[in-house]
């Protein structure tokens, strides 16, 4: 093992994962989702990129909650989860009906409310 | 208590009721209801007169309510009597009777009959309140009713462009004489604290003769305005294109001599104002010469009269000004008399020449129509100062008045007199001698025409001698004796027969003279049948500037320019940003997605700049 990489070990084992750890991640699984909801055509992967905003974030909840010892950040993150199903039950209701009715799942087709 | 306010409120009664339900009622109902209305007024006025006592000693006095008080200055709605407001009482509800019965005759044939007797109703409560009136103020209330009364009836046959016009300039030139009055009364309110007659009339010789002189010149432009001065007499000979009845009601007999009944009203402010004084008599006797030379020319059977009409209001304002107030009041009221007479007479005439109005297309009407001729006859000589008759006497007080202030007066009015004697009689001949020359068959008007005209008749014949106003009024305006008082009285007896005799010569007898002089006068002649161009010169000087002014700067630079300008431009602003940030709304929702994210990166990148500003380590 490299020296580095063995001195993080110890401090892990030792301090439990530092806080910015998570919030690299969060930040990265965030990123992640920005650049697939920009990028991506398909409504379906738009759509879960989203999801994998929403849990970036609620990640940085739990980790400020551990970090502040506080249940705050927990509430918080059921709240996220309850309105991400409610979400996603409302979301995937839409775009069924979008296929239905367009027989086409690209977002760039999907631009009504241009007009 | 006499219960004064019910003299104006009973034709107030009959323009509401009129005026409201005229259009649903018969016409023998709204002429009902516009005569009763003012007869019954006529006898309410009576009623006072029999019951009220010695007038001139005790005057009455009538408070209703308080209508404006500001600190010390008050202004109530008050009612006054004495012997002058009864005098223009007794006139204006007397003749306006007249004139009402008559008009039922006169209009019956006419569209809008309810319309006409609701405004003339209107116009005779604004007119009494004008008399009534024991302040300036409420006097302004009535001074400006009766001028749009005067608007609306001129502009009665509103189909008629010339009508409108007429009525509009009636109304715009009677706004500059407003302004002079307007300015007159805030002088008196200020000097004075009040605008009440009693107090500012006595307080009146304590004050400097600068501010009497001022406040006198303004009423004195206010007057000109309403009476038919000059240099703003122009409106009454257009205001002819009313019907017949309104001219010989507001625009002979009542309105245009509110100025005169003014000017009597604020005696005390003229007579300690020489120079204003000086002014009002130069003023009326001008007018009164230029408008008679203009009378001489004139075709029209109305503009005669009309010319006539600012001639006469001339004399009355030359007695004010020479200080014989109570002979212009006097001359008021037999002009009422006889120059009612004369219009209601020209009505008679142009209703039996079906509607032909110039004197040329008539003639010979003595036999069509022998009591119009002569009802006519006797307004004719009244008007010419035919002895004993009722223009006689005031004619003569006038002049006898006039002569004691400057002799030169004198004769310029006694010539004035022989021309209006000419020009009276020349309209009497045109119309009655000869032969008929009209269209159709002339025909004598019904009775509700001629009793009118009968009553003023006499009126115009024994009005003189048996309302001895200046006797009447002896308590507020002593009586100057005149010296060599028969000699002018011959003077003056003379150039008005020596016109009659003259228009009969040149009218009846050698009906050739006129076209002749005429063409040998040339261009004097052009001059005067023009009326000396004055509409023309005004429309140059005043008119035209102003309605170029309006169009070019008012309306084109600055409404159009610059506040049109101002809201379209911000309309046209906000639809060009508009169009702008139309453009962000693609439709495209990734495009929506990336202004998202650019937006929450700006707040992330705003938000830890200003962290950093705060100073980093803040925990």
């Amino acid at each position: 093992m490299p020296e580095g990489l063995q001195q993080g070990a110890q401090q892990i084992l030792a301090n439990g994962v530092p806080i910015s750890w998570y919030l690299i991640l969060s930040a990265v699984l965030f990123t992640l989702g920005v650049a697939g909801f920009l990028f991506r055509r398909s409504i379906i992967t738009v759509f879960m990129c989203i999801e994998l905003m929403l849990n970036a974030v609620n990640l940085s909840f739990v980790a400020f909650s551990n970090m502040h010892r506080q249940v705050g950040g927990h509430i918080f993150t059921f709240f996220v989860m309850v309105v991400a199903a409610a979400e996603a039950a409302v979301g995937l209701a839409i775009i069924l009906t979008v296929f239905k009715n367009r027989g086409t799942l690209n977002i760039d087709e999907v631009s009504s409310l241009k007009n | 208590m006499q219960n004064l306010w019910i003299i104006p409120a009973l034709p107030f009664l009959g323009f509401l009721i009129n005026g409201i339900f005229g259009r649903t009622l018969s016409k023998a109902l709204v002429s009902a209801i516009a005569v009763a209305s003012v007869v019954l007024s006529f006898g309410w006025v009576l009623k006072v007169f029999f019951t009220a006592g010695d007038l001139g000693a005790n005057p009455i006095s009538e408070h209703y309510f308080t209508w404006i008080r500001s600190g010390v200055f008050e202004v109530g709605w008050d009612f006054a009597v004495d012997k002058l407001t009864m005098i223009m009482l007794m006139i204006v509800t007397g003749i306006g009777s007249l004139i009402h019965i008559y008009a039922t005759g006169y209009m019956a044939h006419e569209g809008g009959y309810y319309r006409f007797f609701a405004y003339l109703n209107l116009f005779m409560f604004f007119m009494l309140m004008l008399v009534l009136a024991a302040n300036y103020l409420l006097l302004f209330v009535g001074w400006e009713g009766v001028g749009l009364c005067s608007y609306l009836l001129i502009g009665f046959y509103f189909l008629k462009k010339s009508a409108t016009t007429a009525g509009n300039k009636a109304f715009i030139v009677n706004r500059v004489g407003d302004f002079g009055f307007s300015l007159a009364m805030f002088l008196i309110a200020v000097n004075f604290g009040s605008l009440s007659f009693d107090k500012v009339l006595q307080a009146a010789p304590g004050k400097p003769a600068g501010t009497l002189t001022t406040i006198a010149l303004l009423l004195l432009v206010g007057a000109c305005g309403k009476s038919a001065q000059i240099p703003l007499y122009v409106w009454l000979p257009d205001a002819m294109e009313g019907p017949t009845p309104v001219s010989a009601l507001i625009h002979a007999a009542t309105m245009v001599t509110a100025g005169v009944y003014m000017c009597t009203r604020s005696a005390p402010i003229f007579t300690h104002a020489p120079i204003a004084m000086e002014t009002v008599a130069v003023i009326g006797l001008a007018t009164a010469v230029f408008a008679a030379t203009i009378g001489l020319t004139q075709y029209d059977i109305k503009k005669v009269f009309a010319y006539s009409t600012v001639s006469q209001l001339g004399y009355m304002f030359l007695g004010v000004g020479v200080g014989a107030f109570s002979a212009g009041i006097w001359h008021l009221m037999t002009h009422a008399f006889f120059k009612a007479l004369l219009f209601l007479g020209a009505g008679s005439v142009i209703h039996a020449c079906h509607g032909e109005q110039d004197m040329r297309h008539m003639g010979g009407l003595k036999k069509y129509a022998p009591h119009t001729c002569w009802t006519l006859a006797v307004a004719s000589l009244a008007i010419s100062g035919f002895p004993l008759t009722s223009g006689f006497f005031s004619k003569d007080a006038i002049l006898g008045a006039a002569y004691t202030h400057a002799p030169w007066m004198f004769w310029v009015g006694v010539v004035t007199a022989g021309m209006t004697a000419f020009y009276v009689w020349r309209a009497f001949w045109m119309t009655f001698w000869g032969e008929y020359k009209g269209h159709g068959h002339p025909h004598e008007s019904p009775m509700s025409m001629l009793g009118p005209l009968m009553v003023l008749a006499v009126l115009s014949a024994v009005g003189g001698w048996l309302f001895n106003v200046p006797k009447i009024l002896e308590n507020m305006f002593p009586v100057q004796e005149v010296e060599g008082e028969m000699t002018l009285t011959m003077i003056s007896v003379a150039f008005g027969l020596g016109g009659i005799a003259l228009s009969y010569y040149m009218y009846v007898v050698n009906r050739e003279l006129p076209a002749k002089i005429t063409s040998s006068l040339g261009w004097l002649y052009t001059l005067v049948y023009n009326k000396y161009f004055v509409d023309e010169v005004y429309d140059a000087t005043i008119v035209s500037p102003t309605v170029t002014g309006s169009r070019v700067f008012l309306w084109q630079a600055a409404d159009q320019g610059v506040i049109d300008g101002l809201v379209n431009g911000v309309g046209r602003e906000a639809r060009g940003i508009g169009g702008w940030l139309r453009r962000l709304q693609s439709g495209n929702i990734r495009s929506y997605a990336t202004w998202v994210v650019v937006g929450a990166v700006g707040l992330l990148i705003l938000m830890s700049l200003a962290y950093g500003m705060q100073g980093g380590g803040a925990r």
